[in-house]
């Protein structure tokens, strides 16, 4: 099992706000367009985003991902923060680019046969930065 | 014949308050755990209701959403007095919005709203008259 705090961990991800650190990831969702995340992303998953007007608060509390991580070096701004807060929505940041964060997100959530050697990728991956 | 008491809950939808929306929506998330409603069909209602919640936001100056808890189904009634959808069968399709730009660059108006409310709804019609408004029933079974 893979925790939020064990995916922030991991991906050296940056804090705004942790609410429930101990929350199982289950899988992961790329998307800006506030639709397409609410038609596809499921309960548990790390949704990767550019995204960061307060909107995708509430997107992220109504699809129960299990936390939101900014990629690509943008920043919240107070309002988002402040409402993940209120809101009890996990909020990270990292400035690397969504590419690579579902890359290692998937190869540490992956169900699949080749899940361990896509976790040992992903950590040597992690190690070499 | 005993009358079977209905649940509503009436939200009115301020439509120059783009940050706020959704606040319907997420009451009625938390109404429906505290009813005891699966999770799965709380997901399934808060999203439809939220994409209506948008919607009447971008094109309709707001509106009201009332949700009525029946026996067998959960209905959701969403309002307004925007200017109406001229060719409903053009805008249920995947991709197609009429939003302007600065609400794209909010990532909404990707033409998702009303397909995601059709697919998360057991049933769904839209009563619309241009120039007049906008009423969408949107039904959830209960099991």
């Amino acid at each position: 099992m893979i925790s939020v705090n064990d995916l922030a961990e991991r991906l050296a991800l940056k804090s705004h706000n942790l609410d429930d650190g101990e929350r199982e990831v289950t899988g992961g969702y790329a998307g800006d367009l506030l639709s397409w995340v609410m038609g596809r992303a499921v309960s548990g998953d790390a949704w990767v985003t550019i995204m960061s007007n307060i909107n995708v608060i509430a997107v992220a509390q109504l699809t129960d991902v299990a936390c939101v991580i900014l990629a690509e070096g943008v920043e919240p701004g107070e309002d988002l923060i402040a409402a993940a807060e209120m809101r009890g929505v996990n909020l990270f940041s990292s400035p690397e680019p969504t590419f690579a964060l579902c890359g290692r997100i998937h190869g540490m959530i992956s169900p699949h046969a080749d899940g361990e050697a896509a976790n040992e990728a992903a950590e040597a991956y992690t190690e070499a930065d | 014949m005993a009358e079977n008491e209905t649940l509503t809950f009436h939200f009115d939808v301020d439509g120059n308050d783009f940050t706020s929306a959704g606040e319907a929506s997420v009451k009625v998330k938390k109404l429906m755990r505290q009813l005891g409603f699966s999770p799965e069909l709380t997901r399934r209602v808060s999203i439809a209701m939220y994409e209506g919640e948008i919607n009447m936001v971008i094109h309709a100056n707001g509106g009201t959403a009332d949700v009525f808890v029946e026996e067998d189904c959960l209905r959701v009634v969403l309002s307004d007095e925007g200017p109406g959808i001229a060719d409903v069968e053009t805008a249920m399709q995947e991709g197609y919005s009429t939003a302007p730009d600065n609400i794209r660059a909010l990532g909404f108006g990707a033409g998702m709203g009303l397909p995601n409310m059709k697919n998360y709804s057991d049933e769904m019609s839209i009563d619309s008259v241009v120039g007049k408004g906008t009423t969408i029933v949107l039904k959830f079974k209960v099991s």
